[in-house]
């Protein structure tokens, strides 16, 4: 399983991108974050985090979408070498 | 004659340029109410078209048909219960694998379906090619092009709604979206289970109600219970439970979430089908901008300027309009002083109706050009980057970066921010926000500032004016701290939102979007503000015969009189000098009456007894009525003051000030009762909101309570304070 190589994405850097393995929280947050199209699988980039350090803005499905850094911590995602475009 | 009437609903996501559809197709002629039973704004407009009636219902603006916020809970329900004869859902072409998602459900629901696709050319001047014949071929849907904000392809559009709702068909069977083969047993398993329960006139497709009953439906259980019976209802719902335990111990996931999962994994089959994407890097503006709006070191600052370059263009601009307004209000209130006969009517037109309304009116500019900036705000899309930079700010207060924009609003007008409160998710934090609301210094309050503050202050009254409105916003923030920790504990909404790409704001939008809430100001005008005008005329006219102290008439003939003979016995040179004199001490003596008749008005023996009240605050009686008839509307104070300290009826702001510099307020005094005017009681309207908002009147009478207490307090710390300087 390649969930052992995952990280929470609020670890993840700007401007690293990545694949999400798993979404985690309570079920009304993963629902939302799943309606908005950060389903398992997808591939996203980390935009920016807000100049107080939280929320975080990432790029998925070429939508731009914000997440508290708190709600990205039950996110558990694979980071990829490759820049995203 | 009678034309066929088609009834036509609107769906979309948030930004998807949906409203800028339904603009176009409706023009001017929109209704704006709210849906029944709960707070959300409702449009609709009337027009005719092919030899139709067409009626055009603006749904909210969802992701989703999850029932979770109420937009979502309203526009499914519409689309369920009222079965319109065709829905057009708007997709933002250049978001097409996200707006598929709601597409994808509207076509579970099988109701009839067309899509626009909207903005299309943007999308492909980005390098993003859509194959419409093949998307419609794909998804059984008719599709059409259309680019909302030049109103091109809205005729195609709506013809191709209206064959689609008379002639077309539903979404045939081989082109739904199929989940993996358990899922699908599942389904099919519930749905003979259902079709075997239910007759034959049972309101939902049987093969979507299956999937929501999987996916645990809160709404759709109840409705299958009054719908069904209890009992065949548990019976399904017993069925429903056994399936989706073994889903999911199968995925090792719950159901909903593994079915959202597949719907996506359908719709990028879809998208690999009908998009091309040409090679070329994707220009990306809205990044780019946001590279400086967002920035870390730039992005507050530049916040704060534009919130300051709002408050600058609403008030530096707005007072040129105002000076023609109140111009022409002195030349109607002129005009009719020499027109009409002396006697109650024309007190009544002049002192009451025009001086009360009048002071407030000369605000619309103002008002007019903040909601001008808000609606630029919205429109553009920076709102959501407010929403995004305060979000931690506000998080800190124990709410939502959203809440942040019905905040925002509120410093136009607290009854439209209160409803904008809306848009909130959570119970709680929808009650917080419209708790705290009232603290955002509303464009109502202003007139207040800018006479006290203008007389009092007159070279600092900008920043004081700006210190009131932080003030308003610390309040707000002490209040948020408060009650999240005594009165609404608990976790507030994900913060899951969409920063929408920036774009160039339709100038027919910003104008019907100021328009609608300029409309809500000046209802209050004619109506709440006009008959309080009236009340406080009255209050402050009557009695009639009052036995004043001195017998102002005679001294007015003595001076008179006096003046005669000096004029007589004075050398030529100095008949202006003697002239001028006499103007003046005629002045005064009808000055001194109209106070003492102010005192000894009914409204004067108001203020006398709840003026103990307001001593603390440094605030006289004349203060403590206005206080006290701005509760029904805050700019009344103003015209209250108007009609208790000017000269004659006058109540030019000009007269207002010179009679404010001399009534012995004090600068301390002028602050405290600025402060007060600032936090105290919401005013009617607001309440009423309130109350409808929250659903209870408990919250509104909390809010009506604690506002007042915290405007008492902290008035009378200013004016102690204000004492030692």
């Amino acid at each position: 399983m390649e969930k052992h190589a995952g990280i929470r994405l609020s670890h993840m850097k700007e401007g690293q991108s990545g694949r999400i393995i798993s979404v985690g929280g309570d079920m009304r947050l993963r629902r939302r974050i799943l309606e908005m199209g950060i389903t398992t699988g997808s591939e996203f980039y980390i935009e920016k985090y807000a100049p107080l350090r939280d929320p975080l803005e990432l790029t998925v499905r070429g939508m731009h979408v914000s997440l508290r850094v708190s709600e990205a911590e039950a996110i558990t995602v694979q980071p990829l070498e490759r820049h995203h475009g | 004659m009678d034309k066929k009437r088609l009834r036509i609903a609107l769906t979309g996501n948030p930004n998807s340029g949906k409203t800028t559809v339904f603009n176009h197709i409706t023009g001017t002629r929109q209704k704006v109410g709210n849906w029944p039973g709960v707070t959300v704004e409702k449009k609709e407009g009337d027009i005719e078209k092919f030899g139709r009636h067409l009626k055009i219902i603006d749904l909210p603006g969802t992701y989703s048909l999850t029932p979770f916020s109420i937009e979502e809970i309203v526009a499914r329900d519409f689309i369920l219960e009222e079965n319109p004869d065709v829905v057009i859902d708007i997709i933002d072409a250049s978001n097409l694998e996200r707006s598929l998602y709601l597409a994808n459900q509207l076509r579970e629901l099988d109701c009839k379906v067309i899509f626009a696709l909207n903005m299309a050319d943007l999308a492909e001047s980005r390098g993003y090619r859509i194959d419409r014949e093949k998307l419609s071929e794909l998804l059984g849907v008719p599709v059409v092009f259309t680019v909302g904000n030049k109103g091109r392809g809205i005729e195609d559009l709506l013809a191709a709604a209206v064959e689609h709702a008379e002639s077309g068909h539903g979404i045939p069977e081989s082109r739904k979206v199929r989940y993996s083969k358990d899922i699908e047993k599942a389904i099919s398993d519930l749905r003979s289970e259902i079709e075997e329960k239910s007759g034959p006139d049972f309101p939902y497709n049987p093969r979507w109600t299956a999937v929501k009953l999987l996916e645990d439906d809160s709404i759709i259980r109840k409705r299958l219970a009054q719908i069904l019976g209890e009992d065949k209802c548990s019976e399904l719902l017993e069925s429903a439970g056994q399936l989706r335990a073994r889903l999911a111990d199968l995925f090792n996931e719950e159901p909903e979430i593994v079915m959202t999962d597949e719907r996506y994994g359908f719709i990028a089959g879809i998208i690999k089908e009908v998009v091309s994407t040409s090679r070329r890097r994707r220009a990306d503006i809205s990044r780019n901008i946001d590279l400086v709006l967002t920035n870390r070191f730039l992005g507050f600052p530049i916040f704060i300027f534009f919130i300051w370059a709002m408050f600058q263009l609403t008030f530096t601009l707005g007072a040129y309009p105002m000076g023609w307004l109140e111009s022409s209000i002195a030349w109607l209130s002129s005009g009719l002083d020499v027109l009409l006969p002396a006697g109650i009517l024309k007190d009544f037109l002049l002192d009451g109706v025009i001086a009360g309304v009048g002071s407030v009116i000369v605000f619309l500019p103002n008002i007019l050009l903040l909601f001008f900036c808000i609606a630029l705000f919205e429109d553009t899309g920076y709102m959501a980057r407010a929403a995004f930079l305060m979000d931690r700010i506000m998080h800190l207060i124990g709410l939502h970066g959203k809440s942040f924009i019905p905040m925002l609003m509120g410093f136009g007008c607290n009854v439209p921010a209160i409803m904008a409160a809306r848009t909130l998710e959570s119970k709680k934090d929808r009650i917080l926000t419209v708790l705290i609301t009232p603290f955002m210094s509303c464009s109502a309050r202003l007139p207040v500032y800018i006479v006290l503050a203008g007389t009092f202050f007159a070279a600092h009254a900008g920043t004081v004016i700006f210190m009131l409105y932080l003030g308003g916003i610390a309040a707000a923030i002490v209040t948020g701290r408060l009650f999240r920790s005594f009165l609404l504990k608990g976790e507030d909404a994900p913060f899951v939102m969409e920063l929408p790409p920036y774009r160039v704001p339709m100038v027919k939008s910003l104008l019907i979007h100021m328009w609608d809430r300029a409309k809500m100001f000046l209802k209050k005008m004619g109506g709440v503000i006009l008959i309080g005008s009236i009340v406080i005329w009255v209050l402050s006219a009557y009695p009639k015969n009052i036995d004043y102290s001195v017998d102002y008439d005679a001294r007015i003939d003595r001076v008179m009189q006096n003046y005669a003979e000096e004029k007589a016995s004075a050398p030529q040179g100095e008949a202006a000098e003697i002239a001028q004199k006499r103007s003046e001490q005629i002045a005064e003596l009808n000055r001194a009456r109209s106070v003492e008749h102010a005192e000894k008005s009914y409204l004067g023996r108001i203020g006398r007894v709840v003026s103990p009240v307001f001593e603390p605050l440094g605030i006289d009686w004349r203060g403590s009525v206005a206080i006290l008839t701005g509760f029904v509307a805050k700019e009344v104070v103003v015209s209250t003051m108007g009609v208790l300290y000017a000269v004659e009826g006058d109540t030019e702001s000009d007269a207002l000030r010179r009679a404010l510099r001399s009534s012995g307020m004090t600068p301390a005094a002028a602050l405290a009762m600025m402060v007060f005017v600032l936090l105290y009681i919401p005013c009617l309207a607001a309440v009423t909101a309130i109350a409808r908002e929250t659903g209870s009147v408990r919250w509104a009478i909390l809010s009506v309570v604690y506002t007042t207490s915290v405007a008492w307090l902290a008035a009378f710390v200013v004016y102690r304070a204000g004492q030692f300087f």
